[in-house]
C-alpha cells in the first residue's frame, strides 16, 4: 500500500522503540485521567451537595468488576509469560481467559448504566452523574481498545509469521502494559466515585 | 546501512508523495499543509481588518460573495466577526505555526542532524500528518454549519462556548489535531532518544534538536488536558451535562435549562495548562531554527551552547507552572495571582538567557548577511519586544489595566508574528536548498524580508499604542464605544500595513514555486555548515544517508584554531594534516 519501511538500526538504548513510545503514550494518557480527576475534585469542592457512592451508585458489582479487572490483569502476566516461554498454546489460553474477563467487565457495566438508564439518571442529572458518565464511559473506551489489541494478539500468534516475529514478545509486553494501565485507573475511579 | 533498495525502485505517485513514510516527503506535506493554513488564517483576518478599520463599509470585492446571513449588502455581521476572530487564532496556533515549526520542520531535519535513516515509526508518522489535514479541513468546514462557525475566540471560554453555534464541529476538530500531534511527540521523543547515529550523544546536538527534544515533551503532556477539558466542553454541549455551567445562569433574558452546579473557571485553567506550554512550542523551535543560522552565518560556535539548553529544558519545566497568569482578572483568588506573578517573572530569566546567548553569539564573529541571516538577525530585536512587552502583563498591578485590551494583542502578535513566523520563514531559505537541491533568488528573498519586517512592525506597533490608551480588544465595531474612539486613526494604519503584508508575501509564494523547479543548483553543502544534514545528498534520498555517518565532535565546529578550513563537519574523520 505504501513505500516499504525503512529497517531500523538497532537501536543504541537498552529499551526497544514500542516499548520505549507505550510508556510515552502512557504519560499522555496519566495527564488525560489526572485532568479528568482534578476536574472531579474542583467541581466536588465547589458544590453544595455530592451524593455518597452507596446511595447513587451500585457497590457491589463495581465490587465484582475491580475483581474481574485485577484477574484480568494477572491472567494478562500469564500470557506475557507463556509467550515468553514459546508455550503458543498456553499464551493462547491465557489471553483468551483475559479477553473473556475484559468482556465480562464490559457486561456489568452495561447492566449498571442500563439500570441508571431506566431510572432516568443520565449525565445531564447532575454534576455527580456528570463526571460519573464521563469517567467511567472513557474508561470503558480504552477497556475496548485494550480488547481489540488482545484480540489482535491473539489472532496474530495463531500465525507463525507472527508467532516467530523477533518483535511478537514486545508487541505482548506493550500490550500488557497498556493493560495494567486501564486496570491502575479503574483502581482510582472505584474508590473516588463509589466510596468516597 | 540496511536499506532495501529493490522495492522502492519505483514507487507509484501516490506511495511516493500522498502516503508516504518518508520523513521528508511527511515533512514537505507539512510546510506547504501549514502555509496554506497560515495563508487562509491570514485571510480571515484581512477581512476583520477591514471591519475595524472602516466599520459599516461593504467588505471591497469580497463582500458579495458571503451569505446574506454573514455579511448583508456586504457588510460583515457581528457574528461573522466574532467566528472570523475565533478561527483566526485557531487556524493560525493549531494549523499554521505549531505544524510548520513542528511537523514541518522537525519532521525533516531532526532525523537527519542526528543521523537517522527515518523516524522511528514511519506509519505513525505518516498517520499524524493524514490526521492533521482532515482535522485542519473539518475545521475551515465548520464556517458551512448552520449558524456559522465557532463563535467564542480560540480560547472557547464558557458559559458563552457551551451555547454559541459551530462550537461542536470545533471541539471534535481539536480532538483530532491533539490526537495527531500526540502520535507525532511519542515519535520525535523515541527518534532522538533511540536513533541517534553512534557517536551523537546529547550534547553533540544541535540546538534545534534539544528545542525540539522539549517541544515534544511539552506536546505530550500539555496536550491531554486540553483534551479532557474538550471532552468534558463537548458532553455539555451535546449530552447537556453542566461541568462548566453554574445553577441558575441567566443569558439574554433565559435561564439555563440545565442542572448547573460546574464551574466556568474550571475551562480557563485547564485550557491554560496547555495553552501557555503551547506558547513555548509556537517559541522554542523557531530559536533552534535562528540558533542553527546564525551559528553558520557568524562561522563560530554559538556563544553558552549549554546554557541554550538548559534554559530551553528550564522553560519546559516552568512552563507548567505559569498558566494562571492569562487569569489575573478571572476572578480567581490573589493568593494564586500571587504565586502566578512569581513563577512568570522566574520564566523570563531562561528566556533573556536564551536570547543574550543569540546577541553574543554575533559578537566577535565574520557575519555573512545572507538572506536567512537576516531573518535571524531581525528575529532577535523583534521577538525581544514582544517578550519584554509581556512583562507588564505577567505583573498584576500593570495587568488589570492592560488586560483585554490590544495591548495583548500587540504583544504576542510581536512574539508570534515577527518572532516565530519570522524564524521560520528565514528557515525556508535555510533549508530550500536541502530540500529541492535548488536556491531561492537572493534579490527576491531581500523584497520579502525588508516588506515583510517593516509591515509586521507597522502592523503591531499601533496595536500596543492603542492598548495603552485603552481600547479594548474583540469588538466587533470600535466606534460603538466613546473609549476607543480616540484611537481609531491607529486602527486604519495597521489595517494598511495588513494589506502591505499581503502584498509582500507575493514574492515569497513565486520565490519559493519558481526556485523548486528554476533555482540556481547547490552543491551538498551551500552553506559550509557543519550540522549532519548537510553530509548527505540534496535532497537526500530515501533513507537519507550513504552510509551511517559517525559524529566526531560537537554541533558548531566553525573557525577551530588551527585549521584552515573555517568549517569542520560533525562527521568529518579527525585527521592529521587539518
Amino acid at each position: 500500500m505504501t513505500t516499504i519501511a525503512i529497517e531500523q538500526p538497532p537501536t543504541a538504548g537498552a529499551i526497544s522503540n514500542a516499548k520505549l513510545g507505550v510508556w510515552l503514550f502512557l504519560a499522555s494518557e496519566i495527564m488525560l485521567f489526572a485532568t479528568l480527576f482534578t476536574s472531579y475534585i474542583v467541581l466536588r469542592l465547589g458544590s453544595t451537595s455530592w451524593p455518597w457512592g452507596w446511595d447513587a451508585l451500585n457497590v457491589p458489582l463495581a465490587t465484582l468488576n475491580t475483581v474481574i479487572l485485577i484477574t484480568s490483569s494477572i491472567t494478562i502476566v500469564m500470557a506475557y509469560a507463556k509467550a515468553y516461554d514459546k508455550d503458543k498454546p498456553g499464551f493462547q489460553s491465557w489471553m483468551s481467559l483475559t479477553i473473556l474477563l475484559s468482556l465480562g467487565f464490559l457486561v456489568v457495566k452495561a447492566f449498571e448504566y442500563s439500570h441508571e438508564f431506566k431510572l432516568g439518571i443520565g449525565p445531564h442529572t447532575s454534576v455527580f452523574y456528570a463526571i460519573y458518565f464521563t469517567m467511567t464511559g472513557l474508561h470503558v473506551i480504552h477497556v475496548l481498545g485494550g480488547i481489540l489489541v488482545n484480540a489482535g494478539l491473539l489472532y496474530m500468534s495463531s500465525r507463525s509469521k507472527h508467532w516467530e516475529h523477533p518483535l511478537f514478545l514486545g508487541r505482548v509486553e506493550g500490550a500488557g502494559l497498556y493493560w495494567h494501565f486501564v486496570d491502575i485507573v479503574w483502581i482510582f475511579l472505584f474508590p473516588s466515585l463509589y466510596l468516597l | 546501512m540496511s536499506h532495501d533498495h529493490s522495492g522502492s525502485s519505483s514507487p507509484s505517485f501516490r506511495e511516493k508523495y500522498v502516503f508516504s513514510l518518508d520523513h521528508k516527503v511527511i515533512g514537505l506535506q507539512y510546510l506547504i499543509t501549514s502555509f496554506i493554513f497560515l495563508l487562509v488564517g491570514f485571510g480571515l483576518m484581512m477581512l476583520m481588518r477591514w471591519q475595524l478599520a472602516f466599520p459599516g463599509s461593504p467588505i471591497p470585492f469580497f463582500g458579495r460573495l458571503f451569505s446574506a446571513e454573514l455579511a448583508p449588502n456586504g457588510v460583515m455581521s457581528g457574528e461573522f466577526y466574532n467566528a472570523l476572530g475565533a478561527m483566526h487564532g485557531t487556524i493560525m496556533v493549531f494549523l499554521g505555526v505549531v505544524p510548520l515549526a513542528v511537523g514541518a520542520y522537525g519532521n525533516y531535519l531532526l532525523p537527519l542532524q542526528i543521523g537517522a535513516p527515518d523516524m522511528a515509526f514511519p506509519r505513525m508518522n505518516m498517520m499524524s500528518y493524514w490526521l492533521y489535514l482532515p482535522g485542519g479541513v473539518l475545521m475551515l468546514l465548520s464556517f458551512l454549519m448552520p449558524g456559522g462557525a465557532a463563535q467564542s475566540g480560540w480560547t472557547s471560554y464558557p458559559p458563552l462556548s457551551i451555547i454559541n453555534p459551530g462550537q461542536t464541529v470545533w471541539l471534535l476538530s481539536m480532538v483530532i489535531l491533539i490526537t495527531s500531534s500526540l502520535l507525532g511527540s511519542i515519535n520525535f521523543l523515541v527518534t532522538t532518544i533511540n536513533m541517534r547515529a553512534p557517536g551523537m550523544s546529547l550534547w553533540r546536538m544541535p540546538v534545534f534538536c534539544w528545542a525540539q527534544l522539549v517541544t515534544a515533551v511539552l506536546l505530550l503532556l500539555a496536550f491531554p488536558p486540553l483534551e479532557a477539558a474538550s471532552i468534558l466542553q463537548l458532553m455539555d454541549r451535546v449530552f447537556h451535562t453542566s461541568f462548566y455551567m453554574p445553577k441558575d445562569l441567566v443569558l439574554l433574558g433565559q435561564t439555563y435549562s440545565g442542572s448547573g452546579g460546574g464551574q466556568p473557571l474550571l475551562w480557563q485553567h485547564l485550557f491554560w495548562f496547555l495553552a501557555h506550554p503551547e506558547v513555548y512550542v509556537l517559541v522554542l523551535p523557531p530559536m533552534g531554527i535562528v540558533s542553527e543560522i546564525i551559528a553558520n552565518n557568524t562561522r563560530k560556535p554559538l556563544h553558552g551552547y549549554k546554557t541554550m539548553v538548559y534554559s530551553m529544558i528550564a522553560i519546559g519545566v516552568m512552563s507548567f507552572m505559569v498558566w494562571a497568569h492569562h487569569m489575573f482578572i478571572s476572578g480567581m483568588s490573589p493568593a494564586l495571582s500571587n504565586f502566578f506573578l512569581v513563577t512568570t517573572m522566574i520564566i523570563s530569566v531562561p528566556s533573556v538567557a536564551l536570547m543574550t546567548c543569540l546577541v553574543f553569539s554575533l559578537k566577535g564573529g565574520s557575519i555573512r548577511f545572507n538572506v536567512p541571516m537576516l531573518f535571524a538577525l531581525a528575529f532577535i530585536p523583534l521577538f525581544a519586544i514582544g517578550g519584554l512587552t509581556g512583562l507588564p502583563l505577567g505583573l498584576t498591578v500593570t495587568d488589570i489595566y492592560l488586560h483585554d485590551t490590544y495591548y495583548v494583542i500587540g504583544h504576542f502578535h510581536f512574539v508570534v508574528v515577527s518572532g516565530s513566523i519570522i524564524a521560520l520563514m528565514g528557515g525556508t531559505y535555510y533549508w530550500f536548498p536541502k530540500w529541492y537541491g535548488r536556491k531561492m533568488n537572493d534579490r527576491l528573498g531581500l523584497i520579502h524580508f525588508w516588506g515583510s519586517v517593516a509591515c509586521m512592525v507597522g502592523i503591531f506597533s499601533p496595536m500596543l499604542i492603542m492598548g495603552l490608551a485603552g481600547t479594548s480588544r474583540r469588538l466587533y465595531d470600535p466606534t460603538a464605544q466613546l473609549h476607543n474612539l480616540s484611537t481609531q486613526g491607529l486602527n486604519v494604519v495597521s489595517t494598511y500595513f495588513a494589506y502591505g503584508l499581503a502584498l509582500f508575501q507575493l514574492p515569497f509564494i513565486y520565490n519559493f514555486f519558481n526556485s523548486m523547479f528554476r533555482g540556481e543548483k547547490t552543491p551538498e553543502n551551500p552553506w559550509q555548515a557543519t550540522t549532519l544534514e548537510w553530509a548527505c545528498p540534496s535532497p537526500p534520498p530515501h533513507g537519507n544517508f550513504p552510509s551511517t555517518p559517525t559524529v566526531h565532535r560537537g554541533p558548531y565546529e566553525y573557525s577551530t584554531p588551527g585549521r584552515v578550513c573555517d568549517f569542520w563537519p560533525q562527521s568529518e574523520p579527525p585527521s592529521e594534516d587539518l
